[in-house]
């Protein structure tokens, strides 16, 4: 990072925007923003060819800090515009990020609708089990016997979603779990999830300090998958059902190729389309 | 992450080598001490943002102490994960889920202090594991003036009291924004 | 003796062809040189359901309805049961029935008119593969006074798929009815002018608007399928890909808004289309395209709700959904065709005017525009294109929602350097930078109302016809009838105007002050029950003392008599 060309490299303070986030100090999506600035760093994406795209939610507001082009859009829909924005400019390197409510809760249809689709572009979820920016109420990955959420008193007593098993079910193409704590690991784990084809899902457990402070002990829970990446769905399926959600790194990596419909005209002039009506 | 014993940082070849890894750890130690200036700022804890601040402005001395050292030379261009720290995490820039927006300036000094102690640790480290004399040398400095950077953490701590339990009591709820 | 015009309906069950009958008869009545329209009617059942094709031909471009039909062709003779309220009948109106066409006893409804008796089902059984509805073209072809050889191509071609032996048995079958209807009453069509001409065109309604989309410079469109917008939707999933654009049939409504205001920020114009439950779902998110200043446009083919209300047929109630349905205060565009043609210009306009003012706009078709089957004389080409205000550079700060005169600030697209900003749904600064500051929102609420509000729409915002203290003032589909109504009292020496809306939102005061400059008698003509179109126009413009309303909800259609009874009525009150 310091050779003589490094003046021309992007560094990854470059890719913020200078508004200050409002986060709670302690909140594991500083971390995670680091880690985005140092993966588009490591790509040398030039800030202009990447989108950032979210719904709502404290994790959400991660475009308003980056400074690519961004969109904040509505609670839940985030896939759904990073996907018409990738299908309509596949030059651009799109990544969609948000909370485990945005995504699994309110926007679990297309959480399953866009792993199917698999259309070339990253998401990045930092979960962190509760509802932040509505005061903490249980979210879709909540444990059932957590008991704080006011709306859930005495637990959820549901069965808490799995999203990489969901993920791997419904067709995502690259399937990893980091640590917010583990900044530097994020960050090459987001890289490759980008330089992968087709959709990849980057699960960030990113501690809520304020409603879940005992989410700072993950840092010490968190343990490398001891076993490598693998390409294999019925492999990769029981590795997920039984990991408990701790083991961190890329987990799966398939080879469906990516969906992106070919932008190229058939007839040069809109006028043709006339002709089908002519009598 | 990992745990340091089972998986220790690898051993240093080279004073260029060393330098590119003193330099990365102050400048994400600049980067980290501004960040959390500006969150505390956000939240209103101004004494701490300042102090902060402040820390970001040594740091930043020593990035230009490293400049200085390394003129002349080629140092390796690696990206943020290929440095391979103790933890995963550079020694002074791991420390953000230790803020809390009512902290005080001794656990300002505190964060700090533990980031300075593990930059001596990772020095020491290299110290203990390189065969090459130039790194031996280098690494010792960098374990000295790290050390001088706990101790004087240690006598500017000592200005303030230890905060009493019940400090990061907030008297009202959390807000509710979306 | 010929007539101007003739309205035929064709009714049938249980998948006996009426609705590709009807297609052929309206091929047959272009090749003669004709104008015409088909409309559908159908039950709810997927297959073999209750059927109806509803046709109207003549020697005039038409877009209405007539009072009444003159033949009617009951396959099956108890299909025609469920269409009595839709296929109004004189005593003069000629009913051609199987009487041994049903499957149990299936009778006729009781009806003014009168009956004869064709035996379809006992004729397609003289020849082999031969069905009843080929029986029916070919009588109907004998009725009004069609070539039995043009019938031949119009076969020919429509039957290419399915080999030589089908369109023996059809061109036989069609021989035999056109023989079995020489002993029939004829009811002479219009007079047949051979040769036919690229200055008329036949589309559908739901074409007509993805032509518009297309030309306007749509190239991105994502939906979901809903009644009665899918052919919308399957036309321009085969069209965009010629002109390098693409369709993405979505997981649902809430996906396809968002996919498409996605397209559009990335500068792609976009455009959604489904119908009033897909309304109801996509409001939260149109709002988003407001506050972000994304350009996108939601074609809504209405049909009659609330609910899943019934989802076949048309009705003008999506109104009060389009212009007020939007959270917060939103301006933004809703914009409605007054025909079939008029769906090409519309849309188009829409696109043009999304892109121009970076906003949303809702196009209100429906049902009885979108699915009608139309000869109709060429659209007149017009120059509204996307084109969109993007910045060509860039000083150390853009503000990607600077406030600035018009209201309209230069949009950048990604990809360009010093252009990058964050899209918000959150109220923002100037910068977009997210903001909850009463000045900032304030400032940010004026810049989006005023583009659209200053903005000069120009002649397009209504179609103004005729003159006179009396006027009809009405919006889409049922702009059809009405005019007919006015042109057939003009023959009688009386004027009265017609103003029929296409830009329902912004308002135009100025504009509508002047069309109604001297009106003092106004009547409101719409299909809803209850009176949206009226209510918005109590809030939105003065209107004359004496206004009345005639509505009635969907799905059956206004006919030009009844106007002409609402305003002789009124003329003989006062």
């Amino acid at each position: 990072m310091t050779a003589p060309s490094a003046c021309a490299l992007i560094q990854p303070k470059e890719y913020k925007s200078g508004v200050k986030p409002v986060w709670c100090p302690g909140c594991g999506d500083f971390g995670v923003l680091g880690s985005i600035t140092k993966a588009l760093s490591g790509l040398q994406i030039r800030p202009e060819n990447a989108a950032i795209i979210s719904g709502i939610g404290c994790s959400s507001r991660m475009p308003t800090y980056l400074s690519t082009y961004g969109f904040h859009g509505v609670h839940g829909r985030a896939l759904a515009l990073a996907t018409g924005l990738k299908v309509a400019r596949p030059d651009l390197t799109v990544i969609a990020t948000g909370g485990d409510g945005d995504g699994f809760s309110i926007g679990g249809n297309h959480f399953m609708h866009t792993c199917r689709r698999n259309p070339d572009m990253t998401y990045i979820v930092m979960d962190n089990q509760v509802y932040g920016m509505t005061k903490g109420q249980a979210s879709p990955t909540t444990e059932p016997n957590w008991e704080k959420g006011k709306l859930t008193p005495g637990g959820t007593g549901i069965n808490p979603f799995q999203p990489l098993v969901i993920a791997l079910a419904s067709g995502a193409n690259f399937i990893a779990r980091c640590s917010s704590a583990d900044s530097n690991g994020t960050a090459r784990v987001i890289m490759e999830a980008i330089r992968h084809p087709g959709f990849s899902l980057v699960q960030i457990l990113s501690p809520c300090v304020t409603f879940r402070p005992e989410q700072r002990e993950w840092k010490n829970m968190l343990i490398p998958a001891p076993v490598v990446a693998t390409s294999d769905p019925a492999q990769a399926a029981r590795r997920l059902l039984t990991d408990e959600g701790l083991f961190t790194g890329i987990l799966y990596v398939g080879n469906r190729p990516a969906y992106q419909p070919t932008l190229e005209a058939s007839i040069d002039d809109v006028a043709k389309l006339d002709e089908e009506f002519q009598l | 992450m990992s745990d340091s014993i089972n998986n220790p940082a690898r051993t240093i070849g080279s004073t260029e080598e060393l330098l590119a890894y003193s330099l990365a750890l102050e400048t994400e130690a600049v980067e980290r001490f501004n960040d959390l200036a500006d969150q505390m700022e956000t939240h209103h804890n101004y004494e701490v943002a300042d102090l902060f601040r402040k820390l970001a402005k040594i740091e930043g001395l020593h990035i230009e102490n490293v400049n200085q050292a390394a003129t002349g030379k080629q140092l390796p261009s690696l990206l943020a994960w290929e440095f391979e720290w103790d933890d995963g995490e550079s020694p002074e820039g791991g420390a953000m889920q230790d803020a809390h927006y009512l902290m005080q300036p001794w656990h300002a000094i505190e964060l700090a202090m533990q980031g300075e102690k593990r930059a001596v640790a990772f020095f020491r480290h290299v110290a203990e594991t390189t065969s090459d004399d130039k790194v031996l040398k280098m690494a010792l400095e960098l374990v000295e003036e790290e050390e001088e950077h706990v101790a004087l953490l240690q006598q500017w701590q000592e200005r303030f009291p230890k905060p009493d339990d019940g400090w990061d009591e907030d008297l009202d709820p959390p807000a509710m924004l979306e | 003796m010929s007539r101007r015009n003739l309205s035929i309906a064709l009714t049938g069950s249980g998948g006996s062809g009426v609705m590709t009958t009807g297609n052929m008869l309206l091929e047959a009545a272009a090749e003669a040189g004709w104008y015409g329209f088909m409309g559908r009617s159908a039950g709810p059942q997927i297959r073999g359901g209750e059927a109806a094709a509803l046709i109207r031909v003549s020697s005039q471009p038409i877009e209405s309805p007539d009072d009444n039909f003159d033949l009617v062709l009951a396959i099956d003779p108890g299909s025609m049961g469920r269409f009595v309220a839709e296929i109004p009948l004189r005593t003069d109106s000629l009913i051609i029935s199987d009487s041994e066409g049903g499957r149990r006893s299936s009778s006729l409804p009781d009806t003014p008119a009168q009956l004869l008796d064709l035996p379809m089902k006992k004729l397609a059984k003289t020849v082999k593969g031969g069905r009843p509805n080929m029986i029916a073209l070919g009588a109907i072809a004998k009725v009004i006074g069609l070539a039995e050889a043009s019938i031949y191509s119009i076969l020919e071609n429509m039957l290419k798929s399915k080999g030589p032996d089908a369109l023996k048995a059809s061109w036989a079958c069609v021989q035999a009815g056109f023989a079995a209807a020489q002993d029939l009453p004829t009811l002479k069509g219009p007079p047949i002018t051979t040769g036919s001409s690229r200055e008329r065109w036949s589309f559908t309604g739901n074409e007509a608007a993805g032509l518009g989309a297309v030309r306007g410079g749509i190239r991105f469109v994502a939906a979901y399928p809903i009644t009665p917008a899918t052919e919308v939707l399957e036309w321009l999933a085969g069209s965009l890909p010629k002109v390098g654009g693409v369709l993405v049939q979505a997981e649902d409504e809430l996906a396809s808004i968002n996919q498409i205001i996605g397209a559009s920020f990335g500068g792609k114009p976009a455009l959604t289309a489904t119908s009033g439950p897909g309304l109801a779902l996509m409001t939260e998110s149109i709002g988003l395209a407001v506050c972000s200043e994304v350009p996108v446009v939601v074609l809504d083919v209405m049909r009659c709700g609330p609910s899943t209300g019934i989802a076949t047929k048309s009705e003008q109630s999506d109104l009060s959904i389009a212009l007020n349905g939007l959270h917060g205060d939103a301006p933004h565009l809703v914009l409605a065709p007054t025909s079939v043609t008029d769906c090409v210009l519309t849309t188009q306009w829409a696109v043009h005017l999304a892109e121009t003012l970076q906003t949303a706009a809702i196009v209100l078709s429906d049902q009885s525009l979108g699915q009608t089957r139309a000869i109709v004389n060429r659209p007149a080409d017009i120059a509204f294109m996307a084109k969109r205000l993007v910045p060509e550079q860039f000083d150390e700060v853009y503000n990607r929602y600077a406030v600035g005169v018009t209201g309209v600030s230069p949009m950048s697209v990604p990809g360009q350097a010093g252009g990058q900003y964050t899209a918000d749904g959150l109220e923002h600064t100037v910068a977009g930078a997210p903001s909850s500051l009463p000045g900032d929102h304030l400032a940010q609420l004026e810049k989006r109302e005023r583009k659209i509000t200053a903005f000069e729409y120009g002649q397009h915002w209504a179609e103004l016809e005729g003159r006179g203290s009396t006027a009809v003032i009405t919006w889409g589909s049922t702009t059809g009838p009405v005019r007919e109504a006015l042109m057939r009292l003009r023959e009688t020496g009386e004027h009265v105007r017609l103003i029929a809306m296409r830009l329902l939102a912004p308002e135009r005061p100025e504009e509508m002050a002047a069309a109604l400059d001297g009106v003092e008698q106004l009547l409101v003509v719409e299909q809803s029950h209850s009176k949206q179109f009226y209510r918005y126009l109590r809030a939105a413009y003065d209107l004359p003392a004496d206004t009345r309303v005639f509505n009635r909800p969907g799905p059956l259609p206004f006919r030009p008599y009844e106007i002409i009874e609402q305003l002789a009525e009124w003329s003989a009150q006062s």
